[in-house]
């Protein structure tokens, strides 16, 4: 789960990480109000989850009352990139003297966590990146051994930060660890890491990926995810703890595990249609999710064929099968089904289906053929034959 | 030859009592896999179908000799039931648990490391190890596997993992091995791993690797196969029409930025001189050309 900057800082903020004094609003009144409360200048920072808002015009500076509603009322309803504006940040201005970036992720390869710290931060951090990887101090941190003060200091000293901000970084980057290990976060970074023209080191921006895998040890995430952006498809297929992702094509994919969801959108693509989505029904699926799966397809207003590619092997066949005759017992109306079934207890699937005897599901032996089916299908809006 | 299990292997299911663990392990049984015992704590002593249970992994390797385990318990009990079949001494554990919290997987990865560097994990995630005729542990149906080779089968992706077994069982070409190492973000064994082991193993001639998008995996795979593979390798990566930025189901697979895409993993198995197809059905058509090549 990728959390908006506010909610990032609110978390920093859990684990001791400084940040500026803000508060959230909804409204121009709200953000006055807030501006009000924690006095001028403030900044006024879209919540959004995509980069470059600020060259968007998504993060503004307002030294008074009128400017405060001035930007707020811009800003608000502001669409960026696709991402439509509906919640501000509002926090004290900061003098700021460097801007500095730290994170901390998971090396796969090294298999051991990742902590990146550079005395060059800013928007262009992703151009340094690539340009002068030097200038980004990459430290592994074992697990085992986690980050101690000693070694936090080594790495802000290795990253040349200013010697003024080298204490106070080092103690942020500890606690930044915490964050990002007992926090459970796939992801944090800090860009900018500020230091400020009083000498004083903190959080800027906020950039926090949660691990979802983790949730069960942290019920406090529950309030988070509320607000996640999500499409109305997103959101059912999250309510009934599918993994979906919406996409623009006339094809629904049912498939189980990632590699082979993946695949179908690849082979639908291959063979000249293309996706609406991708939906894993995942290693636990049996009846009801095959049908909560069907029920969150047939919402999407642009498909026009589903395609149903299951090969089984925790999951059983038999049960997709019994999903599909249930989901269609519920859903009277819906796009014609391209079914591909293979695996554990495929035989006795295919028995289901057959002895259901519905126009409205048709078979296919492999996964390519199923897919020009339900292309085909797509492309004439909707209408099939059996074959 | 098979890879990492093979007839004599004798496995402990950890998790023999769930509902998961029930089904599979009976059927991992059921294909002849030398199933022997079963571990749940608070029900040693009882049994499942003839296969007693114990409360520790170390007390059913002692009683019945085991050598590798099948994990198959929810995420929050795996990282401990990986640690406890390592300290029994098991030298391979294959754990198809999905949705193990990231930092538990790191975190068992560095003990697996430091205190238990002679066992194996396969997984999480996975669907686990078959060689076919000899032992299947996992999830993996049997009867879509082939006895006898040449070819050895290496995913990274579970279902996929079956397809591939389906594309070449269909051509009457058998499987040495197949080893699914899974889709998580800190596999226990690599593509690089696998791809040693099957180099190695004279029963093999021919290698199929399923990779999909995210991470550098395949790539590193890619640099071995040049570097050092004599056999023929037929690679199929999954996710070339996968959007940036967004998670496709599991942890592993994401495209971030110009990273782990998947035409940039097959440009570099390209340039490895493996043999890379568009979709799984191509993979096992070039795999049969090969292995009809061969002789």
């Amino acid at each position: 789960m990728d959390l908006f900057e506010y909610q990032g800082k609110q978390y920093f903020a859990r684990y001791g990480i400084p940040i500026s004094q803000g508060e959230v609003a909804d409204s121009v009144e709200e953000a006055v109000a807030v501006a009000e409360r924690i006095g001028y200048p403030v900044v006024i920072k879209a919540q959004v989850q995509v980069g470059g808002r600020g060259k968007a015009g998504g993060v503004k500076l307002a030294a008074d009352r009128s400017e405060a509603e001035l930007h707020a009322s811009n800003i608000l309803g502001l669409d960026i990139k696709g991402h439509v504006v509906k919640r501000l940040w509002v926090e004290r201005a900061t003098d700021i003297a460097k801007e500095y970036y730290a994170s901390f992720t998971l090396d796969r390869a090294a298999k051991q966590y990742l902590s990146m710290v550079s005395a060059r931060g800013g928007v262009d951090i992703e151009q340094v990146a690539e340009e002068e990887p030097a200038a980004i101090a990459r430290t592994h941190v074992n697990p085992l051994d986690g980050l101690d003060l000693e070694t936090a200091r080594d790495i802000v000293r290795r990253a040349e930060l200013d010697e003024v901000a080298r204490e106070e970084a080092a103690a942020i980057l500890v606690k930044l660890y915490r964050c990002y290990v007992d926090g459970d976060a796939d992801l944090v970074e800090v860009n900018p890491l500020v230091l400020t023209t009083a000498g004083r080191v903190h959080a800027l921006d906020a950039k926090v990926t949660l691990d979802d895998d983790a949730a069960f040890r942290h019920p406090e995430w529950e309030e988070l995810a509320g607000a996640a952006e999500m499409d109305d498809r997103e959101r059912l297929a999250k309510d009934k703890g599918l993994q979906y992702i919406g996409l623009d094509g006339t094809v629904g994919i049912i498939a189980n595990g990632a590699g082979l969801a993946m695949s179908t959108l690849d082979v639908v693509n291959q063979v000249g249609g293309s996706a609406a989505n991708f939906l894993d029904i995942g290693g636990g699926a049996n009846a009801d999710v095959m049908a909560d799966a069907l029920e969150v397809i047939n919402t999407d207003q642009n498909v026009r064929s589903i395609l149903v590619n299951i090969f089984g092997g925790i999951v059983r066949c038999d049960e997709v099968a019994r999903g599909i005759v249930t989901a269609l017992g519920r859903v009277e109306e819906g796009w014609p089904i391209v079914l591909r079934l293979d695996g554990t207890n495929a035989a006795a699937a295919r028995q289901i289906i057959e002895d259901y005897g519905s126009d409205r599901i048709i078979s296919e032996a492999t996964m390519l053929s199923a897919a020009r089916k339900a292309v085909e299908i797509a492309a004439a809006g909707g209408r099939g034959e059996r074959s | 030859m098979s890879i990492f299990v093979d007839e004599h292997t004798k496995v402990v299911v950890q998790g023999l009592t769930g509902s998961q663990g029930r089904f599979h392990g009976l059927r991992n049984r059921a294909y002849g896999t030398r199933v022997v015992a079963g571990v749940t704590p608070g029900k040693g002593g009882q049994d499942v179908e003839g296969i007693p249970i114990y409360d520790s992994v170390e007390e059913a390797a002692k009683e019945q000799g085991a050598d590798a385990s099948f994990i198959a318990v929810p995420p929050r009990a795996a990282a401990d039931a990986i640690l406890q079949a390592a300290a029994a001494g098991l030298r391979l554990v294959v754990c198809i648990t999905e949705h193990i919290p990231a930092k538990d997987e790191a975190h068992v990865s560095a003990r697996l490391v430091r205190d238990f560097p002679d066992t194996r994990l396969i997984g999480p995630n996975c669907p686990g190890v078959i060689s076919p005729g000899k032992c299947n542990i996992g999830i993996t149906s049997g009867d879509i596997a082939l006895p006898g080779g040449p070819v050895g089968i290496v995913s990274r992706s579970g279902t996929l993992t079956y397809q591939a077994l389906h594309e070449l069982s269909q051509q009457g070409i058998g499987q040495t091995t197949c080893v699914g190492i899974g889709g998580d973000p800190v596999p226990g064994t690599s593509f690089l791993d696998v791809l040693e082991a099957f180099e190695a193993d004279p029963e093999t001639k021919a290698v199929m690797m399923i990779g999909e998008i995210g991470g550098d995996a395949e790539e590193r795979a890619a640099e071995y196969i040049a570097s050092s593979m004599t056999k023929p390798v037929v690679a199929y990566i999954a996710g070339v029409t996968a959007p940036e930025g967004r998670k496709m189901g599991h942890a592993g697979a994401i495209v971030s930025g110009s990273k782990g895409t998947a035409r940039g993993k097959m440009e570099a198995l390209t340039a490895a001189g493996a043999v890379v197809a568009a979709n799984p059905t191509e993979a096992g058509e070039k795999m049969v050309e090969i292995v009809r090549a061969l002789g």
